[in-house]
């Protein structure tokens, strides 16, 4: 055993030194390698996180909204559905929400605009998300105007700012008391948006939203996990998107590895030989290409993971914002918890480090197994 | 122990357009203990015969003998291990790996035999000392001249102390000061009871008194033995 862990040692100890004799050409193959693995595990790291967060944030979500359909449109449902759902078994909690878009031509973006069910505002003050505050560049005490659908202009002060942990869902939040947002819109008394139930019993879910259907054909319910499938291949569709883009160069990747890793050089054939000559056998050249196979992509690999975990989780993931995050023009600005998944971890090992390692050695075993009297000619 | 050949033969691209016979039924003993030196131009089949005998490569047909055990036939396995416990190499262009130290050189051959760091450090100091090259031991080979490289070489061969050393064209970029040296060091070795067989048709090397047989040839054939 003894012996084999030495061996293991010498062996090691050559690559590294064959390495650092050929330190321009693996230091340039270890930095697009390792720029590879950044990418792709930049992506799944921040999706998986994504979608992480979003359940996490939905979890405080109502179990379902009902609402209202009008020639197969959303439309506003009066508040008299409440007392028909009500006698619905099983729903413990219900409210009718009143909230909407607001375009705002100065900035080019959407707000949404939405009544605070637990919080008494006046009905000139609004607590607006960061993302606003941002564009806008205003905050707490600040004046903030938005035009009604007649055309009059009605000016709000900003009260508070909404939380910096959930901004990602509320960054272009605009939260104001119930009567400014019927001034504002123009929605009736009697009318909301939609509707919003409770359902204490989980299990319930799917019964009570199969009731409503029967007893108000003309409203939908969407359920919390609708919602939460919803994201998640929203966020999964995205980030095949991204890889999509990323297969070119990861094909770029395979191409200039093969090359490398096949177009052995005069200098690398002869030293085979001479490794076989002096008494090396085939299978001490392919271990030892093996550690080098190995120390290069596992070095890639931990360069590449370790900087996509402080790209994604300490710098918010700037170079996948733009695609990855959000869908407004106020993009939203957020630390997203750090996690790691062993499955995901273990799948991009495997693609990455395991095609690598492969890759390099059979072209080496072709050259090993040749006679070792080559390097006498 | 002696190495014995009976009838030879190496053929290259059998069957094909470009068949080419390097060897043509060669029978030779080569007496332990002694410095053989195999004499022919460029293309006699020299090196050919040095590689069989040293386990780099496999006759066609024919037997090769070391002492009681036949070396042609035998897999690879079996022929790495002797090669690295038998023979020790000196090529023509020395063939040091470039980039490492003298040092590290020197200690390649016994990496697979996995000996303690200590111990293998210290068997290729005293042989690096023994040939006058302990200054230059942590200097990478490149550095050296030809005869430093030569020397480092012939200390690459020794390291797993084999009994039989094979030298192929061993002066050919060697200055005849040089070359003369090499033949004393030969000499020296021969006399600490290792088997030498050089190729060579330098006359520095055959017309040495420290080579006891010449055997020459020519197109795959011995000439004189």
């Amino acid at each position: 055993m003894m012996t084999f862990l030495r061996k293991q040692g010498y062996l090691l100890d050559f690559t590294l030194s064959s390495l650092l004799r050929r330190k321009g050409k693996n230091l340039g193959l270890l930095l697009v390698y390792a720029l590879i693995v950044f990418m792709l595990a930049s992506v799944m790291l921040f999706t998986h996180a994504l979608r992480k967060e979003a359940g996490l944030v939905l979890q405080g979500a109502p179990e379902i909204i009902v609402q209202r359909m009008v020639a197969g449109r959303h439309a506003m449902i009066p508040a008299d559905y409440l007392e028909s759902i009500g006698k619905v078994r099983g729903v413990s909690g219900k409210r009718g929400r009143l909230w909407g878009y607001f375009y705002d031509p100065a900035v080019g973006a959407n707000y949404t605009v939405m009544v605070a069910p637990d919080r008494e505002l006046a009905v000139n003050e609004v607590v607006i998300g960061r993302g606003i505050s941002r564009t806008r560049g205003i905050g707490i005490g600040d004046y903030f105007s938005l035009r009604s659908d007649d055309g009059k202009t009605f000016v709000f002060q900003v009260g508070a700012l909404l939380d910096a942990e959930s901004e990602l869902f509320n960054a272009d939040l605009v939260l104001m008391s119930g009567k400014a947002f019927r001034k504002l819109t123009g929605i009736s008394e009697g009318q909301f948006t939609d509707i919003v139930l409770e359902v204490r019993n989980p299990r319930e879910v799917g019964k009570v939203a199969e009731k409503l259907a029967a007893k108000l054909p003309d409203t939908r319910p969407i359920l919390r996990d609708e919602i939460l499938r919803t994201y998640d291949s929203l966020f999964a569709w995205r980030q095949g998107i991204v890889f999509v883009l990323l297969a070119g160069s990861l094909l770029a990747f395979v191409i200039f590895a093969w090359d490398k890793a096949s177009g052995l050089s005069a200098e690398e054939k002869r030293e085979i030989g001479i490794l076989k000559a002096v008494g090396w056998e085939t299978g001490d050249v392919l271990r030892m290409k093996f550690w080098e196979g190995a120390v290069i992509s596992f070095s890639a690999f931990v360069i590449g993971y370790v900087a996509a975990y402080l790209h994604v989780f300490y710098s918010s993931a700037v170079l996948f914002e733009p695609v990855l995050k959000g869908w407004s023009v106020l993009y939203p600005q957020f630390s997203l918890v750090p996690f790691v998944d062993g499955l995901q971890l273990a799948t991009l090992f495997f693609f990455t480090v395991f095609p690598y390692i492969v890759a390099t050695i059979i072209p080496i075993w072709q050259t090993s197994i040749t006679d070792p009297d080559a390097v006498m000619r | 122990m002696d190495i014995q050949l009976t009838d030879v033969k190496k053929v290259f691209n059998q069957g094909r357009h470009n068949e080419f016979w390097a060897i043509r039924g060669i029978s030779l003993r080569i007496k332990a203990n002694s410095v053989t030196c195999l004499k022919g131009a460029s293309g006699s089949g020299k090196t050919t015969l040095l590689s069989m005998i040293g386990c780099l490569s496999r006759p066609s047909s024919g037997r090769i003998m070391l002492g009681e055990r036949m070396l042609s036939g035998l897999p690879e396995r079996f022929l790495t291990d002797i090669r690295r416990h038998t023979f020790g190499f000196i090529f023509q262009r020395f063939n040091l790996i470039q980039g490492l130290t003298v040092l590290e050189n020197v200690m390649l051959p016994a990496y697979p035999l996995a000996p303690r760091h200590t111990t293998l450090r210290d068997s290729a100091n005293r042989l690096l000392e023994h040939f006058g090259l302990g200054r230059v031991k942590d200097s990478p080979v490149q550095w050296l001249s030809g005869g430093e490289s030569q020397r480092v070489a012939i200390c690459r061969a020794l390291i797993n102390d084999p009994q039989i050393l094979l030298a192929d064209e061993p002066t050919a970029n060697l200055d005849t000061g040089i070359s003369r040296e090499f033949m004393g060091l030969v000499e020296d070795l021969r006399q600490s009871g290792k088997t030498i067989l050089i190729t060579s048709h330098d006359p520095i090397v055959f017309e040495s008194s420290a080579v006891q047989s010449v055997v020459e040839m020519s197109d795959g054939h011995l000439v004189k033995a």
